[in-house]
């Protein structure tokens, strides 16, 4: 598998650290319930997902990879600071 | 013996391959090792006949039929030290109790170690195995160089300061396992159907009436999700999110050779650890892929590191030939431990968070989920698995001692 940084080009996957899903970070006072769905729960999906990378062994930068979990098809890559994971809902 | 002298043609079915029927008592979503032993266990323990095991492809088609096949009670932590040890107990008798081979070979497992620090812990780990009945001995390093002498013992980066070895642990046939347990369940009146999909579970006011499959609508009382890698899938059709990510984990035979290897071994750094079948091929493998996939096959970076964790161990393995490789979704969670549990929907239960050890699980977790299932009641070896010990924080058990997120094990 490879990835497409957005600042450094197509790399191996031995490059980047997986994180997990990328999702949006609940407020810090929003409950214990939304942020055992945020830290634990998953929709796991079969297919299309998104998830977040980093370019540990690159540039460094924290990327939204858009792929697929059957066919590791990989669609797209962006910057997580454009794509404003980690935003307040 | 008589199959063996006459050409092997003289043999039968060994289950009834079931129509579904429009009702159950209960129904078990998933023909493998654990749906199947669940089946069997609440006929026999708990006199529930009229079930059915649903499998949407074949019997033991999924992890139970390709594993590293490796049986063990060597956890450390409260909660998974007694259920593993009540799992092997069940594993000890488990041919007495089928009636079946499942090759059960207590060859012993030795885990290394390599460092004073990691010594120590299993010193403490040993004593704690030894101090709840089980077995474990604390090797220095001429032990294990009796047991293993081919060894790199003076390797730079991982010297070899000792192991723990457990005598009683070792391998089991996994295909023998899922036929004996169907047979056990399908001689107790147990509808074992394949070829049937869930694609639907019935929820009316919060308790469970049955699931829509590929074959029509089967109402049932109770049901149990124990679906493995797919255990997202089947979850989200009773509305339910788990705390499961689904990895793929790699695994490894070569072709057959002479006798080598005579117990299972892990290496302690890192996750390599190898047998050798009793066909004479080494299986082995290593860590998961480490990014949620349902390929079912792995990357080769997975492969180089698992090949060079193995030359680093055992340099002797350098000219045997890697037959095939296969990679299996692994529902993991996020402390590693599994859970056995009800949901919020009654008469609802699920089984899964196997990760990468479930085959030793097999026995054992289907007797705590019949128990479950059966009387409502959380059967005492599994009574810590369960679901909500993520969101309150209580009752983790994180093996590997690096926190409960997903990424970490």
């Amino acid at each position: 598998m490879r990835i497409e940084c957005p600042l450094c080009g197509g790399r191996d996957r031995r490059e980047f650290y997986y994180k997990g899903a990328a999702l949006v970070r609940p407020d810090v006072d929003a409950g214990a319930q939304a942020w055992d769905g945020y830290v634990h729960l998953r929709e796991n999906p079969a297919g299309a997902t998104l998830d977040l990378w980093q370019h540990e062994a690159g540039c460094g930068a924290w990327l939204v990879v858009s792929r697929d979990t059957v066919t590791h098809e990989v669609y797209g890559v962006q910057l997580a600071a454009a794509y404003s994971v980690g935003a307040r809902a | 013996m008589r199959e063996g002298l006459s050409g092997n043609k003289g043999w039968q079915p060994h289950w009834r391959d079931a129509e579904p029927k429009a009702e159950y008592d209960a129904i078990i979503i998933g023909g493998g090792g654990h749906g199947l032993s669940t089946a069997y266990y609440l006929a026999k323990e708990h006199g529930m006949t009229n079930i059915a095991v649903i499998e949407k492809g074949y019997l033991g088609g999924g992890n139970v039929g390709r594993n590293t096949t490796i049986v063990r009670a060597n956890y450390f932590l409260d909660g998974n030290s007694q259920f593993y040890s009540h799992s092997l107990k069940l594993w000890e008798n488990l041919e007495q109790d089928l009636n079946y081979n499942v090759m059960l070979s207590q060859r012993g497992q030795l885990m290394l170690c390599h460092s004073d620090g990691q010594r120590d812990a299993y010193a403490r780990r040993g004593n704690s195995i030894v101090g709840q009945g089980d077995d474990a001995e604390l090797l220095d390093v001429e032990g294990v160089r009796k047991i293993a002498p081919y060894l790199d013992f003076e390797n730079t980066r991982f010297p070899i300061y000792g192991g723990l070895l457990q005598r009683r642990s070792g391998t089991a046939r996994h295909d023998a396992v899922a036929w004996g347990y169907a047979r056990g369940a399908s001689e107790r009146g147990v509808d074992l159907i394949q070829q049937c999909e869930v694609t639907g579970i019935d929820i009316e006011n919060g308790v469970v009436r049955g699931v829509q499959t590929t074959r029509g609508a089967i109402r049932a009382k109770k049901v149990g999700i124990v679906v493995a890698g797919r255990s997202s899938q089947v979850a989200a059709m009773a509305g339910m999110r788990l705390p499961i990510e689904s990895h793929v984990l790699q695994a490894f035979v070569t072709e057959g050779l002479k006798p080598v290897i005579d117990n299972v071994i892990s290496f302690g750094m890192g996750h390599f650890y190898i047998s050798q079948s009793d066909k004479g091929g080494l299986v082995f493998g290593g860590d998961l892929d480490f990014y949620s996939s349902y390929a079912a096959r792995g990357n080769l970076p997975m492969v180089e590191h698992v090949m060079e964790a193995g030359m680093t161990l055992m340099p002797m393995i350098g000219k045997a030939k890697v037959l095939r490789s296969w990679g299996g979704i692994m529902d993991m969670t996020p402390d590693g431990s599994p859970i056995i549990d009800k949901t919020e929907t009654e008469g609802l239960f699920v089984n899964c968070g196997w990760c990468y050890g479930g085959f030793k699980a097999v026995p054992g977790s289907g007797n705590s989920f019949a128990h479950l299932m059966a009387t409502g009641e959380h059967h005492a070896p599994a009574a810590r698995f369960r679901l909500d010990r993520f969101r309150t924080g209580r009752g983790l058990m994180d093996e590997e001692g690096t926190g409960a997120q997903h990424n970490l094990h």
